[in-house]
């Protein structure tokens, strides 16, 4: 064999990558007079498949209930949704180059899509330089505002703030230290730098911080850190995503990290969908914080979760992020038809101010292309939902957060011309 | 003592984890020069036997034996794996012999087909698949010589074959009809909940250990020790070493090198079954988890050198027992008066992703001094 067997195999080490695979899909046809295709870009295969196909299905629902009420009116004409459906495959690069695709050729006027931090600071290059327009639904780290995007997930101060204030005040643990815990990438860090912040401000300490790379579910290095620096129980926070919380929960739990024994976790990226998978049993007495659970008992609330499991099956669940892509995709319609044009400009100038009766409660798009919404703590029970323990009122969306040192006393607004992406307060 | 006991075992868990993984690896690689690149999604179909162990074992017939159901399933993903493996071997890389570089390819492109294959396809009819590539590929063989002579035995495999189909059919569809979450396909993963007596910790001279690491690694010590016995007491062990010595040398004393290659990857790639069923224990199961393995695989076969099992046992739980140094910081609790800047680099370091670097980091530097692994292979066969 005359090339080294050595080489070949940094080689195979270094040549692992992840195919992609796409599909279209539309709904029944009724009497329309014209038809709009939107495009909906989530991950369908790798490690953030078991999230983003959710949104998804709630996207497809969204889309199937608008067109079974009518449809989208513009300018007097009835459109009918349909919509392109773009696998991400868990790739950031993979996220710009299909929404590229959507855009350039397909000519979709709207992108529903993306779920970590990473899959939408790739795409945002492609929807600025294009002047398209994305829609994010998922909870952020913020420190972002973008013209081209509309966020209707929670900022920091609208999830981890409240939640943080909850466990270091309110919670079985309150007073205790803090651990942090979460993959390696922006979300994580940027949201523990938030709360770093924040537990020193209210008095209290973090004790120790770790990050585990995406794909690594070795977690036996944590545990043992997070036994030294809390031996005697305290507060976890955890932005681990996707898989890696299986990992984790069931390997702290074996090694006796568990609410009966003083340690409390609050996710921030544990929602039913996720309790369901990694199994209620593991999660049991641990916390999460979220603006949507599916325990909220309004008519508004159960008739989300009815439809959705109609639809999708009777085992499917419904979850924040869920919500958030539900409401993006009729704030989209309800700006769409007060523009009376599928014009991106003009969409986006129509889309502040709209109001929607979500299942979480009223929601208001504001100036920062984010929305205003209600915080909920909640403590995960053995049926595998959430007991809700506090609920705040309506919270203002901070594009720039106010504890982290680099945006305090910063904001966002695109209706003034003269403000814009970031001015100071 | 009770700080170096717990980093021991540390390593030792962490360690046994890429150990396991990795032995199948050593054996493809080491013994037959073959870059199995399919080798995590063989782990990742060990892993997915045991999902499908778990709930059959969950219907009411088997449900008395459901505590039972880890044990079984390691035999299963043995058998699962190695089936799978000698296919491939059959198919593909036995075609590729002596051409790294199109090997290489070969199994990287099965690896996504295995990927996109568990996504699509219901688990219920990849069992079904299993169970007639098993039939088919065995059944031939199970009857006396005698039999196949008297009827012409192309007609006999062929029917063999027919047989194994409608017996993969049937048993796909008794699953997928008896067990709904089998029935459907789907990319998202699923989760292996481990037996309720391997749940909790274990106390041992006052420290308590998870009842799922040592699991993990009485899995890993049983490998080893019956991969050991097979290749150095087993007359067919014999042969694969011989084979491995001197391919030539070995065909002209009538070893059938064809058979060898055969046993060899299928034994290889059933290791990777059960090294599946290990890491379903600690994370979950999905089209992705071989991947996540694979590169941890790699790293103990090349720092061991070829063909060396004692050394993959080294390396193996070397690298376990660094990651644990590195990533938990113990340095500082065993020395906690350091000076400053050393003691700063340490935390820098004291991440599971700083660790991941620094690890790597150590490898490239110690191959610069040692280029051809910790154990090289001396004689002739070093030569061609």
């Amino acid at each position: 064999m005359r090339i080294s067997r050595r080489i070949l195999a940094g080689l195979a080490t270094a040549s692992l990558a992840v195919t992609a695979t796409s599909c279209g899909g539309g709904g029944t046809s009724g009497s329309f007079d014209d038809t709009v295709t939107v495009g909906i870009l989530h991950s369908l295969s790798g490690t953030m498949a078991i999230s983003e196909s959710t949104l998804v299905d709630t996207e497809k629902m969204a889309i199937e209930e608008i067109n079974a009420a009518g449809g989208v009116t513009v300018g007097g004409k009835s459109y009918k949704i349909e919509y392109i459906v773009e696998d991400g495959a868990s790739d950031w690069p993979t996220f710009a180059e299909k929404s590229k695709k959507l855009i350039d050729q397909d000519g979709v006027p709207v992108v529903f899509g993306g779920w970590t931090s990473a899959s939408r600071k790739a795409m945002l290059p492609v929807y600025e330089s294009k002047d398209a327009f994305l829609y994010y639904p998922i909870q952020y780290e913020a420190q972002e505002c973008s013209n081209n995007i509309f966020y209707t997930g929670a900022t920091p101060n609208q999830q981890s703030e409240p939640a943080t204030d909850f466990m270091y005040k309110r919670s079985p643990a309150a007073g205790g230290d803090f651990f942090l815990v979460g993959s390696d990438y922006v979300f994580p860090r940027t949201s523990n730098t938030i709360t770093k912040a924040q537990v020193k401000q209210l008095g209290g300490k973090v004790v120790g911080e770790d990050y585990l790379p995406l794909g690594n579910t070795e977690v036996a290095p944590i545990i043992s850190k997070i036994k030294k620096a809390l031996p005697e129980g305290g507060i976890i926070i955890n932005t681990l995503n996707g898989d890696q919380n299986v990992a984790f929960f069931k390997q702290i739990q074996d090694a006796g990290i568990t609410p009966s024994s003083g340690y409390y976790v609050m996710n921030y990226s544990i929602a039913e969908e996720e309790i369901s998978t990694i199994g209620p049993e593991f999660l049991e007495g641990h916390y999460g914080a979220w603006n949507y659970m599916m325990s909220i008992d309004t008519p508004a609330s159960k008739k989300f979760a009815k439809s959705f499991k109609k639809r999708w099956g009777a085992d499917r669940v419904v979850a924040d992020p869920q919500e958030s892509a539900y409401n993006m995709v009729y704030l989209w319609k309800q700006a769409v038809e007060d523009a009376g044009t599928f014009d991106d400009n003009a969409v986006r100038e129509a889309l502040v101010g709209q109001k929607f009766d979500a299942p979480q409660g009223p929601v208001e798009v504001m100036p920062n292309h984010h929305l205003s919404q209600t915080v909920r703590i909640g403590e995960i029970n053995a049926e595998g939902g959430f007991t809700i323990l506090e609920e705040t009122g309506v919270v203002l969306p901070q594009a720039w957060n106010q504890k982290h040192p680099s945006s305090k006393g910063y904001a966002c607004d695109w209706t003034d011309p003269s403000k814009g992406e970031k001015y100071k307060l | 003592m009770e700080l170096l006991l717990d980093s021991l075992f540390n390593g030792v868990a962490i360690g046994s984890v890429l150990l396991v993984a990795a032995l199948g690896l050593a054996i493809v690689f080491g013994l037959m020069g073959v870059i199995n690149l399919a080798h995590g999604e063989l782990m990742m179909l060990g892993a997915y036997t045991t999902y499908v162990t778990q709930l059959i074992f969950k219907l009411p017939i088997l449900k008395p034996f459901y505590n039972s159901y880890i044990i079984v399933s390691i035999f299963l993903a043995f058998i699962v794996s190695g089936v799978v493996g000698i296919l491939l071997e059959k198919t593909i890389i036995r075609r590729l012999y002596g051409s790294p570089l199109e090997t290489l390819l070969a199994t990287w492109g099965v690896s996504l087909i295995l990927q996109q294959f568990v996504r699509s396809v219901p688990l219920a009819y990849g069992t079904g698949l299993v169970i007639s590539l098993l039939i088919g590929l065995f059944l031939p063989s199970a009857f006396p010589s005698k039999i196949k002579e008297s009827i012409n035995f192309k007609y006999f495999k062929f029917s063999s074959w027919i047989f194994a189909a409608l017996t993969g059919v049937l048993t796909g569809s008794v699953i997928s009809s008896s067990v709904s979450k089998l029935s459907r396909a789907s990319a998202r993963n699923v989760d292996v909940t481990a037996p309720s007596w391997m749940r909790g910790q274990v106390e041992i001279i006052g420290t308590a250990f998870p009842k799922t690491r040592l699991m993990i690694i009485v899995i890993t010590l049983i490998s080893v020790i019956a991969i050991t016995l097979f290749l150095n007491q087993s007359a067919w062990g014999m042969r694969i070493r011989a084979v491995t010595q001197n391919r030539q040398m070995s065909d002209c004393l009538g070893i059938s090198t064809e058979k060898v290659d055969i046993i060899t990857f299928g034994i290889g790639s059933g290791l990777a079954g059960v090294a599946g069923v290990a890491v379903s224990l600690l994370g979950s199961v999905g089209p992705n988890v071989g991947g996540n393995y694979i590169v941890g695989c790699f790293m103990v076969v090349v720092l061991v050198g070829v063909g060396n099992l004692l050394g993959t046992v080294l390396a193996s739980f070397g690298i376990g027992i660094m990651t644990d140094l590195i990533g938990a910081g113990r340095l500082l609790s065993i020395w906690p008066d350091m000076p400053l800047p050393l003691s700063n680099t340490i935390n820098f370091f004291a991440t599971t992703s700083m660790a991941r670097v620094m690890i790597f980091a150590l490898i490239v530097m110690f191959l610069q001094f040692k280029p051809t692994g910790l154990f090289p292979q001396k004689g002739r066969m070093v030569e061609n």
